[in-house]
């Protein structure tokens, strides 16, 4: 018995020291997939429980990306059971700026806007926000989770070249919503 | 190539995965192509931005001590801190019993000996998980500032202690920043300072480990480990570097603490 209990405890150990470190990632994912900060708390818990229950089977091969699709998991079953409604985006709350831009048209390629001036990071969380999926998802796991193409993959469930198209139409979209967003601030 | 097939390939150059043969075909559509070229460049520099914005997010402290919370507690927690740990006293206890030759009282201050590094040593072994988890996660520092003024105070109402945050870039020992660490499931504050190449981890708490007087040095999985208590807190330096070296260091933190009298 008191055998059982420390290998638990060693189990609990490797599991903290294996998983605790992509907490933020796995965070910043949820909160982007359910776009506010109260769900993304419950997502992240649910996703590390189910990460420890599992544990057991866990062979690898990277611990960031397994944590990653469990995550995603629990997300699309959240979605699931509220019937595919996404939660109201909490990073726009205080301005509604971000809902009313016209996100999806195609991008603009007069060569004046080359280049993109600093944006602050609010309203890049907000443009982010307002992509729809898959087209969010690639962009976090790309630019936030530092995901190779591979690995990316293999959390969404898709080939390699699923992920590079979608990665170029999410990168279109914003870069779209970008300018629009230039435009508008003085 | 054409500018369709450019139009994705070229996101693969710029995230670095694309192999030799095809980066040469986007670079060679890129030169003759101004609006590939255009579009090339926007992304690049939209990339850039973006990793330069700090967008991900860091994980609500509440949120870390819920998952701590929900998992079977690590060794070190059943030995509860300041309490002696009763499996193994009652062992030790049926060990001496069973011979019978020494006094009640030699055996239990052996056996307070015993229980005390005993557990001493399991949470030397929590700390250096800590100490390798702040250096995998790539989030070593909350707050992160050279000015002993600005990491201070930033630990108000994030961990019950005030810990001394000194200053020894002068003496060699760089303050890198703070941060909030958890330990078997109870915050701790954590100031980071470097040497060379090598970080260490300052841990202070109000209970962690048994309370010593005079420093303790380990050597846990290769990290050397300094345990001391001062001032009512408990204090736990880890890091790659020797343990001379860490010993230094634990000197001049000793010697700022007490700036009247010797360490």
């Amino acid at each position: 018995m008191a055998g059982d209990a420390n290998e638990e405890r060693e189990k609990a150990q490797r599991f903290r020291d294996a998983a605790l470190p992509y907490l933020d990632d796995v965070f910043t994912l949820a909160r982007y997939l359910m776009r506010n900060a109260a769900d993304a708390d419950d997502a992240a818990q649910e996703c590390y429980l189910r990460a420890w229950r599992h544990f057991d089977s866990y062979r690898g091969p990277a611990m960031k990306p397994w944590l990653l699709t469990i995550l995603r998991n629990v997300c699309n079953a959240e979605f699931a059971r509220r019937g595919r409604q996404e939660s109201p985006m909490d990073f726009a709350e205080e301005e509604s700026a971000a809902e009313v831009l016209p996100m999806w048209q195609e991008p603009q390629t007069s060569p004046e806007i080359v280049l993109l001036r600093q944006q602050d990071s609010d309203t890049i969380r907000k443009l982010v926000t307002a992509l729809p999926q898959p087209f969010r998802e690639a962009i976090v796991l790309r630019e936030m989770n530092d995901l190779s193409y591979h690995e990316m993959a293999e959390v969404a469930g898709v080939p390699v070249g699923t992920v590079m198209s979608r990665l170029a139409r999410a990168r279109s979209m914003l870069r779209a919503a970008w300018n629009v967003a230039e435009g508008s601030t003085p | 190539m054409n500018c369709a097939e450019c139009e994705i390939l070229l996101h693969a150059l710029i995230d670095g995965e694309l192999d030799a043969g095809h980066a040469r075909e986007v670079e060679v559509h890129v030169a003759t192509c101004a609006g590939c070229a255009e579009k090339l460049e926007a992304f690049r520099n939209m990339r850039i931005t973006m990793a330069g914005a700090g967008l991900k997010e860091t994980a609500p402290a509440r949120l870390r001590s819920r998952i701590e919370g929900a998992l079977p507690a690590s060794t070190a927690r059943v030995i509860a801190p300041r309490q002696f740990s009763r499996p193994s006293r009652r062992s030790f206890f049926g060990g001496f019993a069973a011979g019978s030759v020494l006094s009640a009282a030699v055996a239990a201050s052996l056996v307070l000996t015993a229980v005390r590094n005993d557990r001493d040593q399991t949470t030397a072994g929590e700390v250096v998980s800590a100490h390798i988890r702040s250096l995998q996660a790539g989030h070593l520092m909350d707050v992160e500032t050279s000015d002993q003024h600005t990491v201070k105070p930033w630990f108000d109402g994030r961990v019950d202690v005030a810990p001394p945050v000194i200053d020894l870039t002068a003496q060699g020992f760089t303050l890198l920043g703070g941060r909030l660490d958890y330990i078997d499931g109870e915050a701790v504050a954590s100031v980071v300072y470097q040497r060379r190449k090598h970080v260490i981890n300052l841990f202070v708490a109000q209970r962690l480990g048994t309370e010593r007087a005079t420093v303790t040095t380990t050597t846990v999985q290769g990290y050397s480990v300094c345990h001391w208590s001062d001032k009512g807190l408990d204090f736990w330096a880890v890091s790659d570097l020797d343990a001379d070296e860490l010993r230094e260091f634990v000197q001049k933190i000793s010697a700022a603490l007490h700036p009247a009298g010797p360490s």
